[in-house]
């Protein structure tokens, strides 16, 4: 395929692989971030090309996978209710909320819509002007500025039955909360090259002066990654500790400004549940006061609700890469793609749920 | 913040929700649901020697004569798509599901199930196709059924096809028979019929239109058996893409099956519709492709076969049945890498970033 076959090719990816062994004298813990990352490195089994000390962990970075309980439940609610038509991005459909599942809520009868764009959204409340439409805003920083146009167009032209269900979780405060963990065994980082495409290098620069940490931005091919992991290990071999960008053909340093500005308009910087982690400081996004009029929490008057996490998996251990997927005793038998015990075995961006499509048998023998 | 963050390890996720209280889309899909469908529901309670074979189509023996027998429902939507529509899917899948046992199909039942309101000239429109389609395969609609529900109550219109067709003697094609050491053939390139059927659902336009595929596969078929009676099994990998097909087989014949990424044709436009919409062709459907076990004496010559016929003109040996993990379907990758083909679970979904 033009301009991305030449990210896949073989020969490309063995003098990397090569000259990574080559220059790997110790062992190093990487992690990269996000999940299409993640996806990417099992798809490919680039972890078969590394040299054996080097491990990558991987990282939070699935949006799907660290939505709180509390939302699924909340959409759920909403989408079982007759005048609702809830419209959600795909891979939100199958993620158990604590008792049910948005797929289970169509099976009830609830009107449950998927699109690739919160503007479809908007369409479909101007079609249906007696039914309210709500819009299931989750995501990182890549998915924001849609989201926060859709709230934005939709006061513009006073659309009265349109609401978005917000669950936006934010990059640098996670990492820097992984960072101060006394637990972190991370040395070193790949950032998420399209959250870095909307919001440029300047929060990572903070990330690597606070902790003195290597980090890079990174692509999703598989030539991005391995030419990521091998910025990361020259800097950790000579004892350095500085950002670099890898994913120079989409990421700038000051990022999109517009789709910035869009975002600043519309939301705030608001604590944040990460499903798994707990509550992170400013890692998440709230709608504006001028926007309330588009918050379904308040439009339906949600109650704050909070779901006890049942002590079952090790997905938290899973998403802060201090446990891989396979060290779970749940893994491939109690917890598959059917029928998911956590979060990271539901979207195919979830780390579990890659090591189970790609690597689950390869791996164990 | 250090601290909180070290706490939090103690949390963990919601207890699984199992998908057995009710039926699901996913149930249709054609893959792990659909298979888990069939074991836990029908399997118990219809359960017989033909029917346990799970195959596409049931060979039964009547009279010394070995009749293939399959039934299939089509609910697509749009009822109109680029290279077909219901009617014809509907001729051309019922006869495939028969030519994938090796039979000569011979007789077709079309039934429709039509809602309250559906215009009369696309009825009209989509007999015609079956008429054409069937007539073109050489094979008669030869009884049928109409019922009408009420609006609302339907999507417009489904139909049921149901085929019969004679096995000649000493044809024997079953998914239980793939055995260490045979190759994998595929008639052709992947994907087409799903992406052609996603692209005019969600009003995507590329450079090319992308047609479906949908054909009748069984003159294929016999000329591939004229080579030699070397065909193990055949699958048209329909819903649930390559993948399930070759897992189904691997499952059935208790055998791992190693594929070769490099080998398995997908066309430009289809690879790029995928990039964009985040799916793996490996799971989109086909309707005119498929998939042959052969022992490894006779494979070339079925190759060579199936490449001197129009719908097999891009035919490739994409890989070996082993005796490693059965029964794991696993890849060699562009990278020289080895992974996992695992079964479609649920829907293919599209990823979000």
């Amino acid at each position: 395929m033009k301009y991305l076959s030449e990210y896949r090719d073989e020969r490309i990816a063995r003098a990397l692989a090569a000259e990574i062994a080559e220059r790997t004298t110790s062992p190093w813990v990487l992690m990269e971030i996000c999940g299409g990352q993640t996806h990417t490195i099992m798809r490919y089994g680039l972890d078969e090309l590394l040299p054996p000390g080097l491990e990558l962990v991987h990282g939070p970075g699935c949006p799907v996978c660290v939505t709180p309980l509390e939302t699924i439940d909340a959409a759920i609610e909403l989408a079982l209710r007759p005048e609702v038509i809830l419209v959600s991005y795909g891979d939100m459909l199958r993620v158990p909320g604590s008792r049910s599942d948005l797929f289970r809520a169509k099976a009830q009868g609830a009107e449950v819509r998927v699109v690739y764009s919160p503007m479809e959204a908007l369409k479909i409340a101007r079609e249906h002007p007696s039914r309210k439409v709500v819009f299931l805003a989750i995501g990182f920083e890549t998915t924001a500025p849609a989201n926060a146009m859709a709230a934005w167009q939709a006061k513009q032209e006073g659309l009265t039955n349109f609401s978005l269900l917000v669950s936006h979780v934010l990059v640098p405060p996670a990492i820097r909360g992984l960072l101060a963990s006394p637990a972190n065994r991370v040395q070193a980082f790949i950032a998420p090259g399209h959250v870095c495409t909307i919001m440029g290098c300047a929060e990572y620069e903070a990330l690597v002066r606070d902790f003195n940490v290597p980090i890079v931005v990174g692509g999703f091919e598989p030539i991005d990654l391995l030419q990521a992991v091998l910025m990361l290990v020259k800097q950790l071999e000579a004892g350095e500790a500085k950002l670099e960008n890898q994913y120079v053909r989409s990421v700038s340093y000051q990022g999109n400004l517009p789709a910035q500005q869009v975002m600043a308009q519309v939301f705030e910087v608001a604590d944040q549940k990460w499903r798994g982690l707990g509550s992170i400081p400013g890692s998440g996004l709230r709608l504006r006061e001028e926007f309330a009029a588009y918050d379904a929490t308040r439009v339906f008057s949600l109650h704050d609700i909070s779901v006890e996490e049942p002590a079952e998996c090790i997905s938290a251990q899973v998403l802060q890469g201090l446990k891989k997927p396979t060290d779970c005793s749940a893994f491939g038998t109690r917890c598959t793609p059917e029928s998911p015990m956590g979060a990271p075995m539901v979207s195919s961006e979830g780390a579990c749920a890659a090591y189970y499509r790609y690597r689950r048998r390869a791996v164990a023998s | 913040m250090a601290e909180r963050v070290h706490t939090i390890v103690e949390l963990s996720c919601p207890t699984p929700l199992r998908a057995n209280d009710t039926v699901l889309l996913g149930h249709g899909s054609g893959g792990k649901l659909s298979a888990e469908l069939i074991r836990a529901v029908f399997l118990p309670a219809l359960n017989n020697p033909v029917l346990s074979r799970l195959d596409d189509q049931a060979i039964v023996n009547v009279n010394g004569q070995r009749l293939a027998f399959t039934t299939d429902s089509f609910v697509v939507k749009p009822l109109f798509f680029p290279g077909g529509d219901i009617g014809s899917l509907a001729v051309h899948g019922t006869i495939n599901d028969l030519a994938m046992g090796g039979a000569k199909p011979l007789f077709l039942s079309a039934a429709f199930i039509i809602e309250e309101g559906f215009a009369m000239d696309q009825l009209r429109r989509i007999v015609a196709s079956m008429q054409q389609a069937a007539s073109a395969a050489d094979v008669q609609i030869v009884t049928g059924d109409t019922k009408v529900v009420e609006k609302g109550k339907g999507d417009g219109l489904f139909i049921n096809t149901t085929g019969i067709g004679i096995v000649a003697d000493g044809v024997d094609l079953s998914a239980d028979r793939a055995r260490p050491g045979d190759k994998v053939l595929l008639s052709g390139s992947i994907g087409e019929h799903g992406i052609a059927i996603l692209a005019q659902r969600e009003g995507l336009e590329f450079e090319t239109t992308i047609e479906s595929d949908s054909a009748a596969l069984h003159t294929l078929v016999t000329e591939m058996l004229r080579v030699g009676r070397g065909i193990r099994c055949m699958r048209d990998p329909t819903r649930g893409g390559l993948s399930s097909a070759l897992n189904e087989i691997a499952e059935q014949s208790k055998v791992g099956i190693a594929l070769e990424e490099r080998a398995i044709p997908v066309r430009e436009e289809v690879a790029s519709a995928c990039e964009l919409l985040g799916l793996d062709p490996m799971y989109v459907a086909n309707e005119g492709k498929l998939i042959a076990i052969v022992e490894p004496a006779s494979a070339d010559a079925v190759l060579h076969a199936m490449r001197r016929h129009p719908l097999g003109s891009r035919a490739q040996l994409i890989g070996t049945v082993n005796a490693a993990n059965p029964p794991l379907v696993t890849m060699r990758t562009t990278l020289g890498t080895t992974r996992i083909v695992d079964m479609l679970s649920g829907d293919q979904l599209p990823r979000i970033c």
